[in-house]
């Protein structure tokens, strides 16, 4: 099962290293990562998604992480009613002839164009995970070039 | 003052009385302040030993060890002594010089990511950037290794920031919003916990490492005699009980009493203090102890429902909550037909050996105990040594039994009695060695002659890697894969140190060469000859039900 969870960490050097090594030290793969500060500056918030192939070794791990000193709390979203999202950006080539057929699936998204030139278009969309999934599924038939997203990230 | 000296201030008001290091290029200059300084330092002949003779003195005293080395090459090989103290949860301090601020991260001489290297064997660790954080980050660093669940802590400090000039400012209070252990037990946890208590009739105390490192070891027997439960212990719990009392069981799990292991398989309730349910201990896990339900106490939560589910986990220090326990439980079930069953197992299954001709090693532990009275502080090497020094020596006080038990370090008994023996100058030190382990750490005997620090050691002499060859023995059709050793003599060895060497090779010597050792006033090595083949029983195969006893004799 897919795990999102958030952690609160003291913003300094190594945290993260830290936290990362819990999950390496047994084989987990992060499968995504999104730091950034709070509202205060001395706290960051690291949303981290992992498939916990034992879930055993998943509450192990969030015990350990509320055993690192520089970590403040561990919030396990999963089983908690939350607001999740995630941003992406995805560079598209597409044929002139199928301008307007992008425009309307892009709506249909709430995605937008926020860069282009000529046939090429960098679109940005936010939204839930399955949300996402489906955008880039249509996105495919204009033929995809790279895509960056930001990682989950969550609020309860 | 500059960055060394605030170093050794901040060490000085922390308390710390002995320190145990190496020099090198990265910590000229804080060497060059020690050289002045009021506090003991003892020059050790490998980094290892440093790390370790602190574990032993920090083992021996409930007092953090200190050990220092340089950058690179030095602070690997800290790395051992580290994770040692790092799994039996040891209060230690190590310091590292590093290279210089503006060449971290540029493979420059001597240079290793040592904060990296030993990120998951330390409880926490430090890398200073600057002078101004030296002197909290020192207390930060005594606080975090000595509360909660003790544990090392690396200071990492750049050869520049020893350098570097400020005003010394003794932060007064630490506070570390994110760190903040449990003491005392939930009132509500406690009461049930001892309702499970009142309704047992067949309970058993199993208590680790948690009862020494809190001190809980009169709590343990007032609860013990109190309920009248039998008590079992592991490696790490020796100590914690005295191993001379009616209700004492002596140790559980691989190498465990048979009467310890029937005991907790058969038990109704599991009173477990300060222990981790390791696999060593355990054996097979879904077929241990079947029966019982498990209070646990343990001041980490971590521990608590990792490997055997728990009915009343308990979070906070083992003295306090034995203390809050004692007040809540009001009565007991009339429980003499379980200790009558107890103790039917214990006159079936005693520990014993066959007692031949040659030297047995199980004889000599005997022998020692009974010339030291019990009164010693033994350390151990890993092996069959360390096995036989558990089982046969009655440890009746906590701090007297040294041993690594979460890594199990070859090479750790020798320094550790170093670090305990300068910790407990008053009490005589043995290091029951094995032949392998012993020469591990060898050049340590250099350190114990050149400062007086009077160990004794015995080397259990088998001539083999003793506990891989019994598995060999056991398990591996007796294909004896590079387990048998050449030694040295190790009586010249020893007088080629500045020691006195003893070579024992008769049953009848033992005892007077025991005794001729602890009156000697010099560092000693007993050479015993003992039994090569001798194994380690009773004992249980690894992912074996604990009551899946093998070696006959149970
Ligand atoms: C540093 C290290 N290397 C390897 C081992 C694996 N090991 C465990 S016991 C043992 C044999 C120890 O031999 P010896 O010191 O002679 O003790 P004996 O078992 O013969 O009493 C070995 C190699 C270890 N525990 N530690
Ligand atoms: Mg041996």
């Amino acid at each position: 099962m897919k795990h999102t969870i958030s952690v609160l960490v003291e913003n300094k050097f190594g945290v993260l290293a830290r936290v990362a090594g819990l999950f390496s030290a047994r084989g987990y793969n992060i499968s995504s990562l999104a730091v950034s500060e709070t509202l205060d500056p001395q706290i960051s918030c690291m949303t981290i998604v992992v498939q916990a192939e034992d879930e055993k070794i998943l509450e192990q791990i969030e015990k350990q992480l509320n055993k690192l000193i520089d970590v403040i709390s561990v919030t396990d979203f999963t089983k908690k009613e939350h607001v999740e999202r995630e941003l992406v950006l995805v560079k598209i080539n597409y044929l002139s002839k199928q301008k307007a057929q992008l425009d309307k699936f892009l709506k249909k998204f709430l995605a937008k164009v926020v860069h282009g030139k000529e046939n090429t278009a960098i679109i940005e969309a936010v939204g839930e995970q399955e949300q996402i999934r489906q955008l880039l599924e249509g996105l495919a038939k204009f033929g995809v070039h790279e895509l960056v997203r930001t990682g989950k990230i969550a609020m309860a | 003052m500059n960055g060394a000296q605030i170093l050794i201030e901040c060490l000085k008001r922390e308390g710390t009385q002995v320190i145990f290091g190496y020099p090198g290029g990265q910590v000229l200059p804080l060497f060059d302040k020690l050289y002045d300084a009021d506090v003991d330092f003892i020059l050790v002949r490998h980094e290892q030993g440093a790390a370790h003779a602190a574990d032993g003195y920090a083992r021996a005293t409930g007092k953090p060890g200190v050990c220092i080395a340089t950058s690179g090459p030095g602070a690997t090989n800290l790395v051992t002594g580290i994770a040692t103290a790092f799994m039996d949860s040891i209060p230690m301090i190590a310091i590292t010089g590093q290279v210089k601020t503006f060449l971290i991260g540029n493979d420059a001489f001597q240079e290793a990511d040592v904060t990296g290297i030993t990120r998951p064997i330390t409880k926490h660790n430090f890398l200073v950037k600057d002078v101004k954080d030296l002197a909290r980050i020192v207390r930060e660093a005594f606080y975090i290794a000595t509360t909660g669940r003790p544990g090392p802590v690396l200071i990492d400090i750049p050869s520049d920031v020893q350098l570097q000039e400020m005003d010394f400012v003794w932060p007064e209070e630490v506070k570390i919003r994110s760190y903040n252990p449990t003491y005392f037990g939930h009132p509500g946890q406690i009461k049930r916990a001892a309702k499970l208590i009142s309704a047992a009739k067949k309970p058993i105390i199993y208590a680790g490492g948690g009862i020494i490192t809190s001190g809980a070891h009169h709590e343990l027997k007032t609860l013990a005699e109190k309920i009248n439960a039998p008590v079992t212990w592991t490696l790490m719990g020796i100590g914690g009980f005295p191993g001379e009392h009616k209700l004492s069981l002596g140790m559980l799990g691989m190498h465990g009493t048979a009467y310890a292991n029937h005991a907790i398989m058969e038990s109704d309730l599991i009173i477990a203090v300060g222990a981790r349910f390791d696999d060593r201990v355990t054996g097979r896990l879904d077929a241990f102890a079947p029966y019982a339900k498990v209070i646990h106490i343990d001041i980490d939560p971590s521990s608590i429902s990792k490997n055997v589910k728990v009915d009343v986990p308990v979070v906070g220090d083992a003295k306090n909550i034995l203390g809050q326990l004692i007040e809540e439980i009001k009565e007991t079930q009339d429980i003499s037909d379980w200790l009558k069953t107890v103790e039917e197992w214990k006159k079936k299954y005693p520990l014993r050996y066959a007692d031949k001709g040659i030297i047995k090693p199980q004889y000599v532990i005997e022998q020692i105990y009974e010339a030291t009275r019990g009164e010693a502080v033994i350390t151990t090497e890993v092996g069959q040594n360390q096995m036989w020094a558990a089982q046969w020596y009655k440890y009746n006080q906590p701090r007297t039994f040294i041993s690594s038990g979460g890594l199990g370090t070859m090479g750790f008994g020798l320094p550790a009695a170093m670090g305990a023996k300068l910790g407990c100058p008053d009490k005589v030190v043995f290091d029951i060695a094995g032949d392998g382990s012993i020469q591990m750490n060898i050049q340590e005997l250099a350190t114990c002659v050149c400062n007086k620090i009077n160990v004794k050691v015995a080397i259990l002499n088998n001539g083999y890697l003793g506990m891989v060859r019994q598995w060999q023995e056991l398990f591996y059709k007796r294909r004896y894969s590079h387990t048998c050793l050449y030694n040295p003599d190790f009586v010249k060895l020893a007088e080629s140190f500045g020691a006195v060497g003893i070579l024992i090779t008769k049953k009848e010597d033992v005892r007077s060469a025991i005794e001729k050792a602890i009156s000697i006033d010099n560092v000693v090595v007993m050479d015993f000859r003992v039994d090569p083949e001798e194994n380690v029983f009773p004992m249980v195969p690894a992912g074996e039900a604990i009551n899946r006893i093998i070696g006959g004799l149970a």
